[in-house]
């Protein structure tokens, strides 16, 4: 039989000790200190006004990182929005809008098409969706591997030899940007074509807009086109409520968009 | 304490040192909480660089300005200079070891990515002429009647 003193005794250390704070359990890395690069932290804006849904983006996204071309799968795509004069709301995006909006119909999936006469049509426009390269990426929390995660300057990457294919990411992201690709047989997203960035292009999406509705900047240099936009600008976020933080900010968005 | 109590615990205590020990040597030198810090920097540094090295295709239309200055300049001065020539020829990379294979597109569903009517009044498609496209000239592709590196209406028949 304890006594109530010594189990006293006993409770409070096993109190102390699972209320130590993790912190202190952290081993020290002196690299963690030093890395991280501060003056870089890349930052996108999309012009929805400007899009006219031509699709370019989408092939040059494609092709520039090899997702099979003829798989309903893509790092990036285009809605459509249509608002009728009754408030309804209609939204598309044909195979991702790989080939572009070439049917005046929308296209409500399983072969059936709707039809609105331009006189019953409020507003209609484009909307570019990508990876938001979110500051608290909830696709990165859930791994339970560590396959993914977020560089310094911003782009969460995935690493396909790391990755087990569980999907808890792809569930995760509110964005629903994160797919499995076909091939390699793990999650994939979006990077703001990373190999490219870090050779000073731009991204291929963005090489590939005609009409200047999608940028990517440094949000770290105060004189950079975008971060200027951005901190000038009317701009949102999309779902913001989620407090993901995202980095891809739009120009001339509409509350119909999610 | 007894040996009913000692033997299993020998047990779980061999299985933890061998999970520690294959965990050493699967697991990469280079993987462990970085600059992100322990929420979302986990992971293997060197995949950053495996990122990195994917192979750039697309090359911008400045590549293509010093071998086809004529096309470079003609388009320049149309509506259609705002367009990269790689949007509808497709990349530039590979182009140099076999010029002949970059592929033309002659296809009307090139240029009905912008010239398909659609009625789009809140964006910038509005500003494009667009035409039917099973009614405008349906039977031929588009590059007959018009340059699409120079898409003047004033030399039409
Ligand atoms: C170093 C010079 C060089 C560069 C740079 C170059 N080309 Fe070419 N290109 C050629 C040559 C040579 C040919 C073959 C000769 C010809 O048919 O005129 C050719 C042919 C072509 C053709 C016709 C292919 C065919 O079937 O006849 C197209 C289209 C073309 N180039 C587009 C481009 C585009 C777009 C770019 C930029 C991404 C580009 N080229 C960059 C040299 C170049
Ligand atoms: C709007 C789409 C479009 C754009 C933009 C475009 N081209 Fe073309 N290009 C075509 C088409 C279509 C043809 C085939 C024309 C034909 O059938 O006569 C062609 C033909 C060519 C040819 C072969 C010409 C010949 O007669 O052999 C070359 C070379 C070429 N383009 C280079 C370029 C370059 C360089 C650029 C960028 C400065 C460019 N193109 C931009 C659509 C385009
Ligand atoms: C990326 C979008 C885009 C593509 C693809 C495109 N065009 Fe255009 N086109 C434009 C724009 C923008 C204009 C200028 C606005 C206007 O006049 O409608 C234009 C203008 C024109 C004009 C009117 C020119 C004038 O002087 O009035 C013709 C004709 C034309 N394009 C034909 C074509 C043909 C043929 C193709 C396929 C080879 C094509 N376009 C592909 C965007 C595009
Ligand atoms: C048989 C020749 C022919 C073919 C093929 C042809 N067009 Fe035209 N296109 C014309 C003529 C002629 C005009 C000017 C008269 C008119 O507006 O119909 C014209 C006008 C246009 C205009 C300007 C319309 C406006 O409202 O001012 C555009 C844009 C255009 N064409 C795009 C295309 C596209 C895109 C294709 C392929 C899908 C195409 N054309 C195929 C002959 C042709």
């Amino acid at each position: 039989m304890m006594k109530r003193r010594e189990f006293l005794k006993h409770a409070i250390t096993v109190v102390a000790g699972l209320s130590l704070p993790l912190a202190a359990l952290r081993i020290v890395q002196p690299e963690r200190l030093f890395a991280g690069q501060e003056d870089l932290r890349w930052i996108f804006l999309v012009d929805t006004h400007k899009c006219v849904g031509c699709g370019f983006c989408v092939r040059a996204c494609k092709i520039e990182n090899e997702i099979p071309y003829d798989a309903n799968v893509t790092r990036t795509w285009v809605e459509r929005y249509v608002v009728t004069t009754d408030g309804e709301t209609f939204a598309d995006t044909p195979i991702g809008a790989r080939d572009g909006f070439t049917d005046r119909r929308i296209d409500l999936g399983e072969g059936k098409f709707k039809e609105i006469k331009d006189e019953e049509i409020e507003k209609a426009f484009f909307v570019p969706k990508l990876c938001n390269q979110c500051d608290n990426p909830p696709c990165v929390q859930v791994c339970p591997v560590g396959a993914t995660y977020r560089v310094p300057d911003g782009v969460v990457l995935v690493d396909r030899d790391w990755c087990i294919g569980c999907g808890y990411c792809i569930m995760g992201c509110p964005y629903g940007v994160r797919f499995f690709h076909p091939v390699y047989r793990v999650a994939e997203k979006c990077n703001f074509c990373y190999h490219r960035i870090t050779k000073g292009l731009k991204a291929a999406c963005v090489d590939a807009c005609p009409f200047g509705a999608r940028l990517i900047g440094n949000a770290r240099d105060p004189n950079d086109p975008v971060t200027k936009t951005v901190l000038a600008g009317r701009v949102g976020v999309l779902k913001d409520e989620y407090g993901t933080k995202p980095w891809v900010y739009y120009l001339g968005l509409s509350k119909e968009v999610r | 304490m007894r040996n009913h109590v000692w033997r299993p615990l020998y047990l779980i205590i061999a299985v933890i040192a061998l999970i520690l020990l294959v965990r050493t040597l699967v697991v990469p030198e280079d993987f462990g909480s970085h600059e992100s810090g322990y929420m979302y920097g986990w992971h293997r540094k060197g995949n950053e660089a495996e990122w990195q090295q994917v192979k750039v295709k697309y090359q911008t239309s400045a590549y293509c300005k010093d071998c086809h200055r004529e096309m470079y300049d003609s388009i320049g001065k149309s509506p259609h200079g705002i367009i990269p020539c790689e949007d509808c020829h497709g990349p530039g990379a590979g182009h140099l070891d076999n010029p002949a294979k970059l592929p033309i597109d002659r296809s009307r569903q090139l240029c009905l990515r912008c010239h398909a009517q659609l009625p789009s009044p809140s964006s910038g498609r509005s500003a494009i002429r667009g035409i039917d496209p099973a009614g405008h000239n349906p039977e031929a592709e588009c590059s007959l009647c018009h340059n699409p590196h120079n898409p003047t209406l004033e030399e039409l028949p």
